[in-house]
């Protein structure tokens, strides 16, 4: 009985608490449409005024980088000049 | 051959580093397949646990007392469901699909907490299921917030806010029952009297009989062991339970000074394991009718699924003529 059955598709859900912040990442759902996908976003991560606006994505749409590279495109150690502590100024020049 | 095997026990000294440096597993972090088991298997019980704990306070929706208990209880069981889903989902960040939950779950493979199968005869046990079966996951469900395995992590976070609501609505019912009739004290009382010793079974096997607890804890996917998570629970329990006039059902029950490495604690009567074993072996009063209820639920719900699937295919054939 279940077997015969398609898995539906899974979208993640993204939730904006209120204006001035960006849309995070709060999970996923399974959905066969976008606008049930929306709907069922709704009632299970924003029962209690969490948001103002849902993004929906298919989780199949969603391009990661891959996890064996993690050092090669995410490594900066050696660009420490790319950080405000490289540089020396005076301590009497206050807050920069 | 001995190049792999090296790499291996390489990368899991790698992990376990990560994991003493308090640091999170994501889900495409390299990981041993163990800890990837016994995550699927704990977060799928779990998820289970919230779906199924729907069903006996369900059976009391159309019967609250109140408007304002009704109001309650629905919201409360809405969270189930919800709670339910995340944890499905962060068990899905590891490579089980739904479907395949969902199979174990009607067909009896997969387990969840024994505690409810137990049954509900009277509006008093949706108080002394918030009240002390809530009580318990919230026991057991703040030390997960801390997990190494960040979407359970995560999703726990969600529930655990939630999940306060839950225990004060069932800790007032009682409380009102308690000041009522005393025909309404004494159903209270009843229902304390049938769900104390499920409610401290609930954290499971002794920490002598937790075969599971210790690569667990190493892997800091558990921050407890049973035993002391179920101190916990009696002693927040008993004053709660004195201050609105009902009595724990266990005459072994008594202040114990020694206990909590001598700041103390409650001393507490000989657990029935035989009770609890043969509860999760399948044989306890209810298990039969919750998978019943599930499978009915889901077969009579197939045609709405299957009106969903072709309404979505419908909509995506005409728009791609549009286009």
């Amino acid at each position: 009985m279940v077997s015969e059955e398609k898995e539906t598709i899974l979208w993640e859900v993204f939730i904006q608490p209120k204006n001035g912040l960006s849309h995070r990442h709060c999970g996923s759902i399974h959905a066969p449409d976008r606008e049930m996908a929306i709907l069922s976003a709704r009632n299970v991560y924003s029962r209690r005024g969490e948001g103002q606006s849902i993004w929906v994505v298919r989780s199949i749409d969603i391009v990661s980088s891959d996890p064996d590279e993690k050092e090669e495109t995410f490594s900066s150690d050696d660009k420490i000049y790319r950080h405000p502590t490289f540089y020396d100024v005076p301590d009497d020049v206050g807050h920069m | 051959m001995a190049k792999e095997h090296n790499e291996k026990i390489a990368s899991l000294k790698e992990f376990q580093e990560k994991i003493d440096r308090d640091e999170k597993i994501e889900p495409k972090d390299i990981m041993p397949e163990a800890y990837r088991k016994t995550l699927i298997r704990q977060i799928g019980q779990h998820a289970h646990s919230e779906v199924v704990g729907m069903l006996p306070e369900g059976n009391w929706i159309t019967r609250a007392p109140t408007l304002r208990r009704k109001l309650s209880l629905l919201a409360k069981v809405q969270d189930e469901a919800g709670h339910g889903l995340y944890l499905y989902c962060a068990a899905e960040t590891l490579g089980k699909s739904r479907m395949e939950m969902t199979q174990e779950l009607l067909s009896g493979k997969a387990k969840y907490s024994s505690i409810f199968n137990y049954p509900t005869p009277t509006w008093a046990d949706i108080g002394a299921i918030g009240w002390l079966v809530d009580g318990a996951a919230i026991m057991n469900q703040i030390p997960l917030c801390r997990c190494s395995y960040g979407p359970y992590a995560r999703a726990m976070i969600r529930i655990c806010k939630e999940e306060s609501f839950h225990q004060r609505q069932g800790y007032e019912i009682m409380l009102t029952l308690a000041k009522g009739t005393k025909a309404q004290k004494e159903m209270a009382q009843r229902a304390l009297n049938r769900w104390w010793w499920p409610s401290v079974m609930m954290f499971g096997p002794s920490d002598a009989d937790s075969p599971n607890t210790e690569n667990s804890v190493k892997w800091k996917i558990k921050r407890y062991t049973n035993d002391e998570l179920r101190q916990k629970f009696v002693d927040a329990i008993v004053p709660q339970a004195e201050k609105i006039g009902l009595t724990v059902p266990d005459k072994d029950l008594k202040w114990d000074k020694k206990r909590n490495n001598g700041q103390g604690g409650y001393a507490y009567g000989e657990i029935n394991w035989d009770e609890f074993w043969r509860v999760v072996r399948g044989d306890g009063p209810m298990n039969n009718e919750r998978i019943s209820a599930k499978q009915k639920a889901w077969n009579e719900g197939s045609w709405v699924r299957a009106a969903a699937h072709a309404h979505a295919l419908k909509k995506q054939v005409a728009l791609q003529a549009a286009e």
